[in-house]
């Protein structure tokens, strides 16, 4: 399947407009975490932050709705973010974590969960909400689409950054400027070129915004852990939900664009074979 | 987990001489006659463990002794350990011991001191001795800290060269970590116990790896395109040396202690993709 093993796809929005506020589209992510921190099931989570408000993505520890918050909103460059993890289990002490995680980020930690080579850190982690991504940029790039090709006087100047309707958006005193999104191909990081994973295949729940309409996210609630939180925090008032088929574009966009990545990428895996390079060693 | 061992073990028999209390523990467990199945005849005699202790700080086996829940089940019921200085009191060069008993599998704690003819002859007397050697750790795996030794210190000042074990004796898996993890030396153990080979196979695998080092990670991903920044050679680092740079690890070379840890956890060396979707049902 395209977009991995899921119980059902839906979509939503959290109903809270202190995270509307912040989100990148439906606040999903945040509205899960402060619904499990709220309800204990995680004591804390690592996410991607950006405290110096650059967009350069910082891993980070949250153990509060309002550090949630504060973390709130998607960053497109690389976030480490599976690292703080050491910080949350060693220093934090926490026993049940959660983690917002990209597909590759999935992977390493399942596998980290399969073979917990890390003493005392897989058996802690008790959500994976993961974020549907396509690709992710090195800083200088992001630098490169605003400074060279948006024309912007810094990247630290834009309040928003989004990548949608086929465009990579900055937002600077309100006003949004696009740049065509093939403007933004060659700038990817490597890594990314190899990657057959859109829809975060392994996470508990995963989201974003592909499928729905603007400021709503969609979700594919997956294992039963994911689905039991998801369908609490609906029933608790905190998520709304609209029925996938009721909705523009609807799922066939997610598929679309999930069998896209698969389809170039595999490609790309092939054509490395070719060469005689490397690729990820599958057990 | 212990349930699961015991169900593994609890169909068993004892074919060679079993000590009496043991076979009495295991008899209310027998179900109606378990078939011989496959499944079975990996676990139709008691695996005769050895465990030798060479240049290592003993990490690796109070790693071992952390999995308290399971470790009494596993020692009394389900291996015999028939040689090793600390478990048994069992060694060649001492009292007891005049040679090495035939063993299953033998673990090999801590890298080999080439200097130090009883660790040389010990090991190589365990490559005769036993059907599977295990590197058992990252000293063994990939000499680890022992790598930086420089000799010239009391009582043995000619002591100098740590090596990894499989740099004279062929290894047949590893277990890389500075020490072991808990969790990955019972999820083996299951695994060995169930004759899972397919969980065993990265660590057979990585049997003859001795180049353990957060270089592995800047050489074997990252200047092959394949890293994808996630972070999880961080996680796995246990002394803190890789960090992170534009979005790259980045290793401390002065706190790296080249246990392989990190390039072991890449998601992007190895993904046990099978494992996961049935771990996960995803």
């Amino acid at each position: 399947m395209v977009l991995g093993t899921y119980k059902e796809a839906i979509s939503a929005r959290s109903t809270d407009s202190k995270i509307l506020d912040v989100s990148q589209d439906g606040g999903i992510v945040s509205a899960l975490l402060c619904y499990a921190l709220d309800e204990g099931i995680i004591e804390g989570a690592v996410v991607a932050g950006t405290p110096d408000e650059d967009w350069r993505p910082i891993p980070t520890v949250v153990t509060s709705s309002d550090e949630v918050i504060a973390a709130a909103g998607t960053k497109y460059s690389m976030s480490p973010t599976l690292a703080a993890l050491k910080e949350a289990t060693r220093q934090y002490g926490l026993e049940k974590l959660g983690v917002v995680a990209t597909p590759c980020q999935v992977q390493g930690l399942r596998k980290a969960q399969a073979y917990p080579f890390s003493r005392f850190v897989a058996d802690k982690i008790k959500l994976i909400v993961g974020i549907y991504c396509m690709e992710n940029f090195p800083m200088a790039s992001l630098d490169t689409f605003a400074t060279a090709k948006l024309g912007f006087d810094s990247l630290t100047d834009a309040t928003k950054m989004d990548i949608g309707k086929g465009k990579f958006w900055l937002t600077k005193d309100g006003e949004d400027t696009g740049l065509a999104i093939k403007e933004t191909h060659g700038y990817e990081q490597a890594g990314c070129n190899i990657c057959m994973d859109y829809v975060a295949e392994w996470a508990d729940v995963s989201t974003g915004s592909v499928g729905s309409p603007d400021g709503w996210s969609t979700v594919l609630t997956r294992t039963d852990d994911g689905e039991t939180v998801f369908k609490a925090a609906v029933d608790a008032g905190l998520i709304e939900t609209k029925p996938m088929d009721e909705v523009k574009p609807g799922l066939g966009l997610l598929e679309k664009l999930a069998k896209g990545k698969k389809d170039k990428n595999g490609k790309e895996r092939e054509k490395r074979a070719q060469m005689g390079l490397p690729l990820p060693v599958e057990y | 987990m212990l349930e699961g061992i015991k169900k593994i073990f609890g169909g068993s028999k004892d074919e060679g001489a079993p000590k009496v209390e043991e076979k009495v523990e295991a008899a209310p467990e027998t179900p109606v006659e378990t078939a011989p199945a496959e499944e079975t005849k990996a676990a139709s005699a008691k695996p005769r463990i050895g465990y030798i202790h060479l240049s290592g700080c003993t990490g690796d086996a109070m790693s071992l002794t952390e999995n308290y829940d399971i470790l009494s089940t596993v020692l009394t019921e389900m291996v015999d350990i028939v040689y090793g200085q600390t478990l048994v009191d069992l060694w060649i060069h001492g009292t007891y011991a005049e040679e090495m008993p035939e063993m299953d599998l033998c673990l090999i704690e801590g890298s080999v001191c080439l200097q130090d003819e009883h660790s040389v002859h010990e090991l190589l007397e365990a490559r005769k001795k036993s059907g599977l050697i295990c590197a058992f750790g990252s000293c063994a795996m990939t000499g680890c800290f022992t790598t930086f030794a420089r000799g010239g210190q009391q009582a043995q000042p000619k002591h100098e060269s740590f090596a990894p074990i499989s740099s004279l004796v062929k290894v047949d898996c590893a277990l890389p970590g500075c020490p072991v993890a808990p969790e990955m030396i019972a999820k083996t153990v299951v695994a060995l116990c169930n004759g899972d080979m397919e969980y065993l196979q990265p660590a057979i695998d990585k049997a003859a790896c001795n180049a353990g080092c957060g270089c592995d990670v800047l050489t074997g991903i990252i200047r092959q395109g394949l890293c994808s920044g996630c972070g999880t050679c961080a996680l796995a680092c246990p002394t803190r040396a890789m960090g992170f740079t534009e979005g790259r690890p980045s290793c401390d070379r002065d706190r790296c202690i080249k246990c392989g840890t990190c390039y072991t956890m890449c998601p992007r060396a190895w993904l046990p993709i099978k494992r996961i979707k049935e771990d996960t049902g995803l």
